[in-house]
């Protein structure tokens, strides 16, 4: 069963299509990364998916739900943990994460807020307030707060992004083990973080989609044996879709 | 909305500048005046002319503290986040605003409690005077949100924190008798709310209901259209996101 399907999903900002006629499936359960130069589309297309950005053109389905006339349903299913630390700075990380399964409308939110800071490793900074945290604690709670409403689709935009190497393990770890239970939609920079995580990849280039497979096929695909240097050809149009 | 009724009160809350800004400002400016009042052998500042004025000028602050925490969290990603969750445009609003209304009580009371203090006469009809300060606790908390929905933090800062705090103040009637200026300005002052909500404030408090309710109506005008400009600039800035 496919978790999302896209149909010429465009969007288009000034005559410019930031995302270029969308073509995408990505079953349930799936673990699927979007890599991408910057202004590739990435973030364009999660904020449509995510029903932030409404598209210029186009459409896509989130369990079967139509971002276009159903966006008040596909929000029920989704999370969304945004490219910068969105936080509330006054509130300890305990009540942030209260907060987000509050406005779910979930119950047992003490609870769930320490199981999940069990599972994340946010148990020594739970009563300190958000503003107080480094930069890294805060990341890592605010990936908890998409996590705490237990999506079905959550997208990651680029979750690791400022976080130390030992903290970046750590969130893999965690990213690892929503596979099968929560499709997930991941955008980074880190090609290995895609090549370690991903199911399957996606390259973005110019908004249009060059290139879908595992890490594996994409190699194979653009003839080399590291997935960097797959994905640099296949970005410049060298592959595919 | 709960939830976030709930944040939005303890960021404001836990804001010691907003406390002491909020509460002791207004109490501060009475003692202040009062203290003018027994050194003169005029009568210039009248407790019970004093303390509506006063009490509907620290409302200005509340306008600020609702702008800022909007203002600040459309700059960040939280909005972002909480955009994406299922949270209606209204519930938006209004836990932007229900947590605001008890703070305007609040402020009011002590403002009128300290006025007691200074020799106004406790009754039911501090009560009526409270009361009748409503609509304008609607109008600035919706003024706040307005402003927050459309204007940056540091905008916010300098047009609720400086221009409006001394219009407010100079266009109530409280620190001087309107007609004394009389001409344009009187006009422009008596076509804004704040004089009429003064003049509300202070003809509760000499149990003229007569005389009240037009100041009222007009001051419930303003709130009304203000509160409907909030709500189309945030909902516009919610599809813009």
């Amino acid at each position: 069963m496919n978790a999302i399907e896209t149909r010429g999903l465009t969007k288009v900002y000034g005559g410019k299509a930031a995302v270029n006629h969308l073509d995408l499936k990505v079953k349930a359960g799936e673990l699927f990364a979007l890599l991408g130069v910057n202004g590739a589309g990435k973030s364009t297309a999660i904020r449509m998916l995510s029903c932030l950005t409404p598209p210029s053109g186009g459409d896509a389905l989130l369990l079967g739900d139509s971002i276009l006339t159903a966006p008040e349903r596909v929000k029920r299913h989704i999370a969304v943990s945004p490219q910068e630390t969105a936080v509330a700075p006054n509130l300890t990380a305990a009540e942030n994460l209260e907060l987000m399964a509050g406005v779910y409308g979930l119950t047992g939110r003490r609870d769930r807020a320490a199981a999940l800071a069990g599972e994340l490793g946010l148990g020594p900074v739970l009563g300190k307030r958000a503003k107080v945290l480094s930069g890294g604690w805060q990341r890592r709670l605010s990936i908890a707060m998409a996590l705490i409403t237990e999506p079905e689709i959550l997208f990651l935009d680029e979750p690791t992004l400022g976080l130390d190497v030992l903290a970046r393990r750590e969130l893999w770890g965690v990213i690892r083990g929503l596979k099968g239970r929560t499709t997930t939609i991941l955008t980074t920079h880190y090609l290995e973080e895609a090549e370690a995580l991903a199911d399957r990849v996606g390259i973005l280039a110019a908004g249009s989609l060059r290139a879908v497979g595992t890490p594996e096929e994409l190699k194979a695909l653009a003839g080399t044996d590291d997935f960097e240097s797959a994905f640099l050809a296949l970005a410049a149009g060298e592959g595919a879709a | 909305m709960g939830a976030l009724s709930v944040r939005n009160s303890r960021e404001i809350l836990r804001d010691p500048l907003n406390l002491g800004f909020g509460l002791g400002f207004p109490i501060l400016l009475l003692l202040l005046l009062s203290a003018i009042q027994a050194g003169i052998p005029v009568s210039l500042f009248p407790v019970e002319r004093l303390a509506p004025g006063v009490a509907m000028f620290g409302l200005s602050f509340v306008t600020l503290f609702s702008a800022t925490l909007l203002s600040r969290d459309r700059a960040t990603a939280f909005l972002t986040r909480l955009f994406s969750s299922p949270l209606p445009a209204r519930d938006f609003i209004l836990s932007y605003t229900l947590p605001l209304l008890p703070m305007c009580l609040a402020q009011s009371a002590a403002t009128y409690l300290a006025a007691v203090v200074l020799g106004l006469r406790p009754g039911w009809r501090l009560l009526a005077a409270l009361g009748a300060l409503l609509p304008a606790d609607v109008f600035f908390i919706a003024l706040g949100l307005l402003c927050g929905s459309v204007l940056s933090d540091k905008q916010v800062g300098g047009l609720c924190g400086a221009l409006l705090t001394n219009a407010a103040a100079l266009l109530s009637g409280t620190w001087f008798d309107l007609e004394l200026v009389g001409g344009w300005f009187r006009r422009a002052a008596e076509c804004l709310p704040f004089c009429h909500a003064v003049d509300a404030g202070r003809a509760a408090l000499a149990g003229d209901w007569g005389g009240m309710a037009p100041h009222l109506a007009w001051v419930s005008v303003w709130a009304a259209a203000t509160l409907a400009a909030a709500l189309w600039a945030f909902r516009r800035k919610m599809r813009a996101t």
